[in-house]
């Protein structure tokens, strides 16, 4: 399909998409940038001045960041573990031959399509509350004292929310990766005699990791990001305990007015996520042909 | 696996199996319950019956106004995605089919698009959106969700495309038919499954963000993501109609999420894992 | 009506010369096979000629009309792909009546064509199918429908058979060249099958690396083949080169004979060597025959032929039979 004709009308066809995206990524970044540079707070915005480095030094000389940091990457790492191994294991588990394969993948995809307000206010309200919880029922039933879960463990408790809402999404995907694994090739390792355990670690295994990968990196990306939940159950608190990078950030810009220092946080997420970015980007890229 | 499996081994993991799904679906199972009770009922401890109460629904409908939102979101999502089909189908079409050596360059960077982090364009987006008087518009945020998505769109419509072989739309050509009979006749009848599959997977992304739709509206454009986020404020506590106002917001996307299990794989993947 | 001409038409694709430079002549009505290995641009000739890729330079003319520069559409050619391309969503009779709507045709005179072609075609049972519904011969058949209701001034094939089992393939090549009998229109036919161009062709024209390494009729370069490779490519089983004392006892760098033209024997002869394999078909036997000090060559025995694995023969090139090569490959 190489003649000019059509490589010129091809040409024209690209650009729209190609120029909106472009401006959408260069603009608000390019302003970001500069931004980060400026004293500029929205309740003063005539003294807005030069400020040079002070926004990325106070960021980084806050006790806040360093929290905001940690939590960001306890949240990460602690939903990529649940979802990761528990998306492994079920996905096992429903590649099984079993009655009702169909309706058992719809109930355990649903939570991936209940939107993160919602998810939360499920998990703060009906599951985790202290006293009207599904939990405080359970422990009152055994004489246990309820535990109030966001005062206590404010930070566990959204990682079991938004590892709740990604499950879904890496069984899926797991499942799908070992549906697409070569039964004659299980056949044929089990005429070699590899055992069930053999097989997993020889053939299953190497399978999956690719598709482990692709999970790992994507939710990554979505997980740097999470907003909603900590907004509509702990606000960040107590203190900074529930405070991720996002949710550090959007109290600088909405709740201080800070426009630098909130700038200056927006390049620093930037470069954390452009790092799982170019990972990401290699292990899609490599399937592009 | 291709063997026989005895019954018994199949009851044992139809258990297992069965249960797994039950805990996972259960916060959503409980929440449907929840509001089909009375106010009463729902903080009365655990229970699986309800009275089958319609009263927390009407009283969402009629107290919170609750079809604004409702209308605000199927208009942002479906607008959102459509405006997003409407430049990202050429495109594809384009990519696709008369790819050149920076095609392959063209689709990572618009995929990169994607990993920047809302946060980090929070402040420009916000300003801009305060000073043109696009806060709290549909028209803005419909936008500005049509850009989010637009590089998944492009994404998704691409690996279809691909899918069609280049055979068809060159014997298109040899028959006669102009670019137009081209696209009307053969490409889009074939496109229609993949392009539906986007259309729907977009749709279901859109009407769950929950960032910008939280920090760009107040009242008037305000999604039924924002409009339930409003709920965490602690207005008294009232779990029945929570129930009722949250069933409502996700039962559309359930339903729809149902059907498209396949295309979410590929297009939250890219299409790197089929 | 039907005649094409390609001068000097040349094709590259980046820096690579798919085509250095082809200059060809087809009559009219001739039925025309371009063949050779896979990767020597005979599928790209035929995309150039139907105006799928652009040439690079060169100019191709159809019925005395420069048409190097004519949209696909406009150059009144039909094309049948390999994949046969044919429209999943359309139901046959819809593929075939597609280039007749797209040439916004009176519907009545659509139907009679379509019908007509299905008639010929047996197709007349299947028309309301989709092509999901048909057997690989039938898409075949419906791929030429549709090349035949636009009553082209040529028939373009790049490989229509290459992906049918190997009996049908027989029946198809019989019904493709009645086809061209019934409609006497040129055709333009591209397979990598010696044994299709040598059955199916009026002109065999056998390329490589994008090079015309000879034009003629299929006996014409069954028995006087312009150079080595020629010579090893048409005829099946492939012909057997000697090098070194034989040849030059001919005078020749190498020389080539046919495995139907060797004299064998179980005492004596030129050659001597161990059977390896004895194919034993009935009508021929073939001999796969390690000759002493020399290469592993085949031959064919009319008939049965009592020989077997391991046994020691002797074989003969028939009288006026040996091709000669020079050093550079060229027939002497």
């Amino acid at each position: 399909m190489a003649t000019r004709q059509t490589q010129s009308l091809a040409r024209l066809m690209r650009a729209p998409a190609i120029l909106l995206l472009l401006v959408w990524m260069v603009v608000p970044l390019a302003m970001t940038l500069y931004y980060s540079f400026l004293d500029y707070n929205l309740l003063n915005p005539g003294q807005t001045s030069w400020a040079g480095w002070f926004n990325y030094k106070f960021f980084y000389t806050d006790p806040a960041f360093f929290a905001a940091i940690g939590n960001t990457l306890l949240l990460v790492l602690g939903v990529l573990a649940i979802t990761v191994i528990g998306g492994v294991a079920i996905a096992l588990l429903i590649d099984r031959p079993i009655f009702g394969q169909g309706l058992v993948r719809i109930l355990i995809i649903s939570p991936f399509f209940v939107m993160p307000p919602v998810a939360a206010l499920i998990w703060k309200n009906m599951i985790m509350h202290p006293s009207y919880g599904v939990f405080a029922d359970v422990a009152r039933f055994f004489g246990a004292q309820p535990v109030d879960w966001f005062a206590q463990y404010p930070l566990m408790s959204i990682i079991l929310i938004v590892a709740w809402q990604w499950l879904p999404f890496a069984t899926l995907i797991l499942l799908t990766a070992l549906q697409s694994l070569d039964r004659e090739q299980i056949e044929a390792a089990e005429m070699d005699g590899a055992g069930a355990v053999n097989r997993f670690i020889h053939l299953v295994a190497p399978h999956m990791a690719r598709a482990v990968t692709v999970v790992i990196l994507i939710q990554t990306i979505f997980l740097l990001g999470v907003y909603a939940e900590i907004l509509v159950t702990t606000n960040g608190g107590p203190g900074y305990a529930s405070t991720n990078l996002t949710y550090l950030i959007y109290r600088a810009a909405r709740l201080n007015f800070d426009i630098g220092g909130a700038a200056a946080g927006g390049i620093i997420a930037v470069v954390l996520a452009n790092i799982v970015a170019i990972f990401l980007m290699r292990a899609v890229g490599k399937n592009l042909d | 696996m291709a063997r026989a499996v005895t019954t018994r081994t199949k009851i044992g993991y139809t258990i297992a199996a069965w249960a797994v799904a039950l805990v996972i679906f259960f916060p959503i199972l409980y929440t449907i319950i929840t509001s089909l009770k009375t106010e009463q009922e729902a903080i009365s401890g655990f229970s699986l019956i309800p009275s089958f109460s319609t009263q927390s629904f009407s009283d969402v409908q009629s107290q919170n106004n609750y079809w604004r939102p409702f209308t605000n979101s199927v208009i942002l999502a479906v607008g959102s995605t459509l405006l997003a089909l409407v430049v990202a189908i050429p495109a594809a079409w384009a990519m696709a089919f008369s790819p050149t050596k920076r095609t392959k360059d063209i689709l990572m960077w618009m995929l990169s698009t994607k990993m920047m982090p809302a946060v980090a364009v929070l402040v420009p987006i916000y300003l801009i959106f305060l000073r043109t008087g696009l806060m709290d518009t549909r028209i803005g945020l419909t936008i500005l969700l049509m850009l989010i998505n637009l590089p998944i769109v492009v994404w998704m419509l691409y690996t279809y495309f691909r899918e069609i072989p280049g055979e068809i739309l060159e014997a298109a050509r040899m028959d006669g038919a102009s670019l137009r009979d081209e696209i009307i006749h053969v490409l889009t009848p074939m496109a229609v499954p993949g392009i539906a599959s986007t259309l729907l997977l977009n749709v279901i992304l859109a009407w769950n963000e929950a960032f910008w739709t939280i920090q760009l509206t107040t009242t008037n454009a305000a999604p039924l993501s924002a409009f339930i986020a409003s709920f965490s404020s602690p207005q008294g506590l009232f779990w029945a109609k929570l129930s009722a106002a949250s069933v409502m917001a996700i039962a559309p996307i359930l339903i729809l999420g149902w059907f498209s299990q396949k295309q979410l794989v590929r297009g939250l993947t890219f299409g790197a894992v089929k | 009506m039907g005649g094409i001409t390609l001068k000097q038409v040349r094709k590259s694709f980046g820096d690579i010369d798919v085509i250095p430079g082809v200059d060809l002549e087809i009559k009219d009505g001739e039925f025309v096979v371009f063949v050779g290995p896979s990767g020597c641009g005979k599928s790209t000739l035929l995309r150039v000629i139907a105006g799928l890729e652009d040439v690079t330079s060169g100019q191709i003319t159809i019925d005395g009309q420069d048409m190097t520069d004519a949209a696909p559409a406009k150059r009144g050619l039909a094309m049948v792909f390999q994949s046969y391309a044919l429209y999943p969503h359309m139901t046959v009779r819809k593929n075939i009546a597609f280039p007749l709507k797209m040439a916004r045709m009176d519907p009545a005179e659509q139907d009679r064509r379509v019908n007509h072609a299905a008639n010929i075609l047996n197709l007349t049972d299947y028309l309301d199918r989709r092509p999901g519904q048909l057997s690989g011969g039938q898409r075949q058949r419906v791929a030429i429908g549709r090349a035949i209701v636009r009553e082209p001034s040529a028939f373009l094939f790049d490989e229509p058979l290459s992906n049918l089992d190997a009996a049908l393939r027989v029946n198809m090549r019989v019904e493709i060249s009645e086809l061209h009998k019934k409609l006497a229109t040129t055709m333009i036919y591209v397979t990598h099958d010696q044994v299709e161009a040598m059955t199916m062709a009026d002109k065999i024209v056998v390329l490589r690396a994008g090079k015309v390494e000879q034009v003629g009729g299929p006996l014409e370069l069954y028995h006087k083949p312009a150079n080595r490779f020629v010579a090893g490519f048409i005829g099946s089983p492939n012909m057997n080169f000697l090098e070194g004392e034989v040849a030059a006892r001919m005078g020749a760098h190498a020389i080539g004979v046919r495995p139907e033209h060797f004299s064998m024997s179980t005492s004596q002869g030129l050659l001597s060597g161990v059977v390896g394999v004895a194919e034993h078909l009935g009508s021929d036997t073939f001999l796969h025959v390690d000759l002493d000090n020399g290469p592993h060559i085949i031959a064919r025995a009319a008939g049965e032929m009592p020989v077997n694995h391991g046994d020691r023969i002797w074989l003969t090139p028939q009288e006026g039979r040996v091709y000669r090569f020079d050093a550079k490959g060229l027939a002497l």
